[in-house]
Formats: C-alpha cells, structure tokens, sequence
C-alpha cells in the first residue's frame, strides 16, 4: 500500500471549528443567508430536483417513441411533455446549472474574495429563480403548455389554448434571476480580486464566467422583452408576429434566436471553463495556450450573437441574409475547435491521474467533439436545409448541451465536492457513472443522427407515415435507460459520502488555485486572511508531480467499504 | 435468435436520392461526415496516446513541457477556417441553386392548415396530403399557411421550405424517380403536428397524364381552374366596380399590373408580384398607388388563402407585359376532365 509511504494531507490541516455548512442549523439561517455558497447549495439542490423531473419527462417521450403509433399518451398529453421537457432543462437546468451552482460557489473562492459583490442581489436571484419554477408548476397544475419551448409564434401567439401566459411568465423571471447572476460575476470579477490577482492570472473557469455573463446580460433582456410582446399579443392582441393583426412570424423567430442561440454557450462556456480546471489539474500541467484559451471564450462570446440566422435559413429568410450568417457560424466554430486542440495538447508530457473528474473531462471532451463537429452540417446552408427539425438537429444539441454542459458539470460537480462538503466519494463508483454515463449517452443520441438524416422530424408523437425509423427510436430509448442509470448514481453515492466519506482535507486532488488553500468546506468569510496572489494559474510541474502523492491518490490504491467508514 | 429478431426490422442507412438535388447533397453530407470522422479519430488518439503515455507512475520524459506555441496555435486556427470556408462556398452555392427556380418551372401551389396540406395543380386537380408529379420535370411549390407556420418537407428530395402565414415562399424540384415518398411537415404546428403529412407520388410522364386525365383519381370540389375561379370570385367581390381595363378615379388598373413597377404615394416604389397582389387585397392600406386615397376596404375577413391565390391568378392574366389578354385562359374547364 502506497499511502503509508506518504503523510495523510488531510492529517496536516487541522479541521476549523466553523464552516459555512455548521454556521446556523435553522432554516432561516439557509434561506436568508447571504453566503454565496449557501446560495450555491440551495442552487443545487433545486437544478438537481428540476433536472429529475425534466429527465423523467425525456423517459416518458423516449418510452411513446418505441412503436409508430405511441404507446401510451395522447397527441396532446405528449406535445405537453416535450414542451416541458424543453422548458425544464433549458430555463431551469442547463442556463443556472454550472454559473448558479459551481459559478456561484467557486468565483469569489477563486479570485480570493470574501463574497460576490451584491450578495443580496445573489439571493435575489435564487428566489427569483424559484418563484419562476413554483409558477412553472402553477402552469402544468392547470394544463401544461404546448407550444415547444421556443414559443414560435402565432402558434404560441394566437392559437395555442395552453397555459402559454404562465409559462412565458416563468421563463420571463428565470430570464432575471440570470440577468441579476450575470451582472453580480461581472462587478465581482471587475472589482474584487485579491492583490496580484491580474487578468491573466485568473483561472479559465473565470474567463468561462466572464464570457458567459457577457452573453447574459446583453442577451436576456431580449428574450424578456421578447417574451412581454409575446404576451401582450396574445392578450391584448398588438400586432406583432401574428399577420392576421398585421405583424410578421418569422421576426419572432429572429428576436428569439437573438438570445437564444448565445444562450447555448452561456450553457457550454462555463462548462468549458470546468473543463480546463479539470484537465490541468489530473495533468498536472500548466494549460497549453492560456492566453488562446481564454481570448477563445471571449470570441466565442462575441461572435455568438451573429449567428442566430442559422436557425432561419429554411424559414422565408434572403438567402443573402443566410449567406451572412452562414459564414459567421463557421467562424463560430474555430475557438471551439482550438479549445479542444489546447486542451489534448496539455496532457502531452503531464502526470495524468485518471480520477472520476478526469474521466467525465475525457468524456466530455469525446462528446462535445461529436457536438461541436455535427454542427458544421447545419451551419453549411445546403446540408441544414433537409436536417433542419430533424432529430439530427436533436442529436447535435443534446451532445453540445447535454453530452457538453452535463459532463461538465457532473466533472465538475466530482472535482469540487470535496472542497464544498470536505468528504470523499467511493472514487471505483464515480468512474463508473462516468463510463456508464458516456455509453449511455452515445447510445442514446447517435441513432438520432441517423434517423434524422433518414428524414424523421423532431417533434413527431408518430411515424406510423414510414415507419422506418423505428429501430432508431428502440436503440435511442435503450441508450436512455443507460443513460438514466449514469445520471442516477452520483445521487446516490456523493449523498452517501456527506455520511460516510472520508474526511477530504484542504486539497485532496493536489491541484493549484486559491480555492484549494482554504480548508473544506471553507470558512464562511473564504480565508481568514485575503490571500496575495504571486503566481500565475496552473503552475503545475508534472515531474514534481511524479513524486508526489495525494489523498485521492491513496483512496484510489486504497479503496474499501470498511475503509470508507473511518 | 437475434439474427431474426433483427431482420425483422428495417433499417435503412440513408434516405432514398429521388430529386436532382439528393446526389450533389449527399456529397456535401459525405464530405462533411468525413471531415468529422477524421477530426474525431485525430482528437481521440492524440488524447489516448498521451493518457496512456503520460500515466501518473508511467515512467516517461516529462521535462520542459511546453506551455505554449504560437506556431502550432496558428496552425490550428488556420486550418479550420480554410477547411471550414471550402465548405461554407460548397455549400452555399448549391444552396444558391435550390432557392433559384427555372423560369419556365411547372408552378403547383401548397396551403398549409392545421392539420392538412392542400395542393391545387393548374389545371384545377386538388389534392390533400398528396402530391403528383411527373418525373423529370421542374416543379415549383408556391406555398402560403392559414394559421400557423409549417413547413413542407420530403426528405427523399432533400428539400425542405417553412410555410408561413401572410407570406409566400417557394420551392422546386426535379423528381428523378419514380416512387411514393413521405411528405412531413417539419415545424411544430399543434396538436396533431405529428399527423401533418403525407406521400409524393412521382410518375413517369405517360402515368401522370393518364392520372391527370382521370382528374387526379378524385372526385373534386371543382374543375374549374385557379384562373376560371379567380374570374369567378373577381366577378363575385364585383372588384371591376373600381378597377377595368384602365385607370380611373376610382382605382388603378390591374390590367398589365403583374410584373409592373408601382409607385406609391409615399414615394416609394414595388414591382407588383404575388405578394403585393395579397397585400393589396388584404391590407389595401398598405402601399396607395400614387394619386389614389385610401378607398378600398380591406378583404382580408372573406378570402381565405386559396382564393387569393385565384385571383392572383386570373389578375395575372389581365394583360402586362409577358402575358396575354384575359380572354383565352379565361375559359373553364380546360383539363379533359370526364365529370
């Protein structure tokens, strides 16, 4: 056994009396709290429930889909689900996922700051956040919506008899608890690093954020006005989108996809940002090409915004007009692609240590590749026009948001748990979820890409027209099942861990960043003395690292049930 | 036995090529899967090798590890975009061909409702969620909805064009097969979205006369023509109260109006197309022809989509410059039919 070669890094830190999770017991003390990473946690726990439920919902479609006639629900019943499904994971999971949760927890940490800058605004936001679900519920207590979480309008203007007000009315208030994140991460990032903390110092988890909380606050008051017209056309009945009251359908689409499409990287940015984290620290390297990787995210950002004619190029739009947005969708594409090159080329001549975070890093490298890629079919305008509202459409956001956004922040989930609950988890099982996870999804999403390359349409409750695709849809609805099982176990055990998981110490993965020089979980003021930073991010040396071993080293050599207990 | 269990589905690769367009598309979506493919296997290997290789424990030279490279970062900027700009000019060009008709392109017209798709051909014949057409011949969709926005799909031509409301859009085709192709409509439209569809039946040319002669198989809700109709209703809606043969005080003349250049009292000006024909009739406030006030009341609650797309038609046969006098397309039943 290897560990008793080296001391026990949780051993050396005593455990502080007093930590954000010990400071208060009652109720109140949580949710008044003005910690953002108390806020953080209530954050998680609600994206968890939310993601349940949307996974739940994509169960019941993948489940109708196994025969050309259904199996169970009604035209309506099923239109009603994929709306909410959409609804769900959009607005409720994947935008707050990775920036209210991880973002949440982790900036102030790691540009060595006390708290976020307006850390009631913070709160805000949370109940903001939660008042938008309760209506969202109200919604689907009284009918449900049906129009497709894009709301195009007039379907959703006009002649949808669904709970569309409600709805929009949710998706509205979620639209400013994110503006209200967005806006906090900019001050705070401005304002409020430690001494020596310069730009290029900051971690690229931090770059992810900014980008992101660019995209957030120039792109969400969009949406939400878009949104208010939506509503005042279908209840006072101005003329906006609806040619029967002298307004134009496919402007809607264009002021949707204005926010909509940039809100696909508010998804995968920070995700990214998770990612070089990762995969820096179980390399123990230096990120290759800071400087490229994080001007990518800033570009990534930028060039978001003019893209979203790629959406149209089927809808009425100039052909001209898709032209433009075409080629900028192209562009789009090559900061991610010198992401992914950056990242590979950091591994080259590290100390990798293949721990659970890592795994779902690969994993999410393997998928958003597949994501990222498939994309270019449907930028180019010849190919997008027969796969547009295809499942191959379906296929390619699922791998970029969820096979991308949910790796990451599963990966990343694994790599902070210790920092935000000071235990260890099994590490055997967390590989495992990581694997089962990246089959499942595989199986899940790549018949889709077929299928709708054979023509199947996205939103189909039936194919009894040509039946065909059927074998798709088994192996797709298969792959779920796995996929669920993936999904469903780090539930179990990181819940276990906070009982029986071994204490984690300051610094269990050995990685670099201010975060991991308080201890776990930190103190409710972050440090007892604000740090002064002398160094640049990621100053990993893997030959040291070769000699070195961490606390997640031993677990790994030295895993059992009984061992876990102590 | 699994073997069987298999066999007794179908399970197609790739949808069938059955357009002028399925052949240069799949290039393009052969092209690009390849390019995929390579990226993917580069990425992956490059990253497997160094895992393996640079294992914690693995013994392995691990000094001076770069951390960064402006050669190489450029390189992997370049590449990408020049491969990614050889796409974006593939495949817009082929694109640009798509969206650009033949002059001479047989026109059939396409309303899209919740939840049907009605097809009037021009020599009368309608169909609902179907459509025949000859092979070899250049077909161009105008289409137009009445509600919502759908959208007109046949995957074995590879063409696909959103149906909206207030607006017409196109598309054309050259089936190159005869066979029965699904028809979807591939934007979310309500309830019975799903059910929104229906079969192309492309026909060898001998076939489709003999379908077009039987009156498309069908029993009719008329024979008359869209231009006999559209005499009908112009006689009906009594429109020559106002326009005739030349302008009056009344109102501008539509004869020679189609394809003409209009001025408005604004000052602006519109070549008078099919658009601006349903404009006129729907929103006649819209564009006043100069030295005209705001006297016509609008139509827009009496006429539905087809009879627009009727009138537009006997309108278009009222003289102008490419097209002759009203007289001999005038006439109804033109297609032989035995009813």
């Amino acid at each position: 056994m290897r560990a008793s070669t080296v001391k026990n890094p949780a051993a050396e830190a005593p455990k502080p009396e007093s930590n954000y999770l010990n400071n208060g017991h009652t109720i109140a003390s949580w949710l008044l709290t003005k910690d953002h990473k108390r806020i953080a946690i209530l954050y998680l726990i609600s994206v968890t429930i939310f993601f349940a439920v949307g996974s739940f919902l994509a169960g019941l479609i993948r489940a109708e889909l196994i025969l050309p006639r259904g199996v169970m629900l009604e035209n309506e019943t099923y239109n009603k689900i994929f709306t909410l499904h959409g609804v769900v994971m959009i607005f409720f999971f994947l935008i707050p996922s990775i920036p209210a949760t991880l973002g949440n927890f982790l900036i102030p940490m790691m540009i060595g700051a006390k708290d976020l800058a307006f850390p009631r605004l913070n709160l805000l936001s949370w109940y903001l956040y939660i008042i938008a679900g309760l209506i969202a519920i109200v919604a689907i207590a009284m009918g449900g919506v049906d129009t497709g979480w894009t709301f195009y309008a007039p379907y959703a203007s006009m002649y949808s008899n669904s709970q569309v007000s409600l709805t929009i009315g949710a998706a509205f208030l979620a639209g400013f608890s994110s503006i209200f994140t967005g806006i906090n991460f900019i001050v705070t990032i401005h304002k409020m690093r430690a001494p020596g903390m310069t730009w290029f110092r900051l971690p690229l988890y931090v770059w992810g954020h900014y980008s992101t909380s660019i995209i957030i606050i120039l792109g969400t008051p969009v949406v939400a006005i878009t949104l208010l017209m939506l509503l005042a056309e279908r209840t006072l009945h101005l003329g906006f989108f609806s040619p029967e009251l002298g307004g134009d359908p496919v402007l809607f689409q264009h002021l949707f996809w204005f926010y909509s499409h940039p809100a696909v990287y508010i998804m995968i940015l920070p995700g990214m940002g998770v990612i070089s984290e990762i995969i820096t620290c179980f390399s123990r390297r230096r990120i290759f090409g800071y400087e490229f990787v994080a001007f990518s995210s800033l570009a990534i950002a930028g060039l978001g915004f003019l893209v979203w004619g790629h959406h149209l190029y089927v809808s009425g739009q100039s052909m001209y007009q898709g032209m433009v947005f075409s080629i900028i969708t192209f562009l789009v594409a090559i900061p991610s692609a010198v992401k992914v090159f950056n990242w590979s080329t950091t591994i080259f001549k590290g100390s990798v240590r293949l721990q659970t975070p890592m795994a779902y890093a690969l994993g999410f490298m393997g998928l958003f590749l597949v994501g990222g890629l498939t994309g270019l079919y449907l930028s180019s305008m010849a190919t997008d026009i027969h796969l547009t509202d295809t499942y191959f459409v379906v296929a390619h956001f699922h791998f970029v948001m969820v096979g991308g956004a949910v790796m990451a922040m599963l990966g990343g989930v694994h790599f902070w748990w210790p920092k935000m609950t000071g235990k260890m988890y099994n590490e055997h099982l967390g590989k495992l979820s990581a694997a089962i996870t990246f089959v499942g999804f595989n199986l899940t999403f790549l018949p889709q890409f077929a299928m709708g390359y054979l023509g199947m349409p996205r939103r189909y409750h039936y194919y009894y027209l040509w039946p065909d695709f059927q074998i798709y849809h088994i192996l797709s609805t298969a792959g779920a099942f796995v996929l669920a099982i993936g999904y469903a176990m780090p539930a179990f055990y990181l819940l276990w861990s906070l009982k029986h998981g071994k204490d984690a110490g300051p610094n269990p993965w050995g990685a670099k960043g201010l975060e991991w020089t308080t201890p776990s979980p930190p103190p409710t003021e972050n440090f007892t003395t604000i740090p002064i930073v002398t160094e640049e991010a990621y100053n990993y040396d893997p030959e040291l690292a070769e000699r070195e071993e961490t606390l997640a080293d031993m677990l790994e050599h030295d895993y059992s049930p009984e061992g876990a207990g102590n | 036995m699994p073997g069987s269990l298999l066999a007794q589905f179908n399970m197609p690769l790739m949808p069938e090529q059955a357009s002028e367009f399925a052949k240069p598309y799949d290039s393009i979506f052969f092209a690009t899967t390849a390019l995929t493919v390579f990226f993917i296997v580069v990425v992956v290997i490059m990253i497997t090798v160094f895992v393996i290789r640079y294992r914690h424990g693995v013994k392995a030279d691990r000094s001076n590890a770069p951390t960064s490279h402006m050669l190489l970062e450029i390189t992997w900027t370049a590449v990408p975009f020049i491969l990614a700009m050889g796409m974006f000019f593939w495949s817009s060009y082929l694109f640009v061909q798509q969206r650009i008709p033949p002059k001479d392109a047989q026109e059939i017209y396409v309303i899209g409702k919740q939840w049907m798709w009605h097809i009037q051909h021009p020599n009368g014949i309608r169909e609902n969620n179907e459509l025949h057409v000859p092979v070899g011949k250049d077909i161009k969709l105008v289409m137009i909805a009445q509600d919502v926005i759908h959208s007109f799909y046949i995957p074995a031509f590879r063409m696909k064009q959103d149906v909206v409301p207030g607006r017409y859009t196109m598309q054309w085709f050259k089936a190159t097969k005869p066979g029965k192709y699904p028809i979807f409509c591939a934007e979310y439209c309500g309830t019975q979205h799903s059910e929104m569809g229906g079969y192309v039946y492309v026909m060898s040319q001998a076939d489709f006369d003999k379908w077009q002669a039987n009156g498309g198989e069908k029993v009719k809700e008329t024979d008359l023509t869209p231009v006999a109709q559209g005499k009908a209703l112009f006689e009906r809606y009594r429109c020559a109260t106002c326009h005739v043969d030349a302008d009056t005080e009344r109102g501008p003349t539509l004869f020679g109006l189609v394809g003409k250049t209009r001025d408005f009292t604004d000052g602006s000006k519109k070549v008078a197309d099919r658009e601006y024909v349903r404009e006129s009739i729907v929103s006649p406030e819209k564009h006043l022809v100069k030295g005209y006030d705001n006297t016509m009341a609008t139509y827009k609650d009496d006429i539905t989509e087809d009879q627009l797309l009727y009138l537009y038609e006997y309108i278009r046969t009222l003289g102008g410059p490419s097209r002759k006098p009203a007289s001999a397309p005038a006439a109804t039943n033109q297609t032989g039919t035995t009813r």
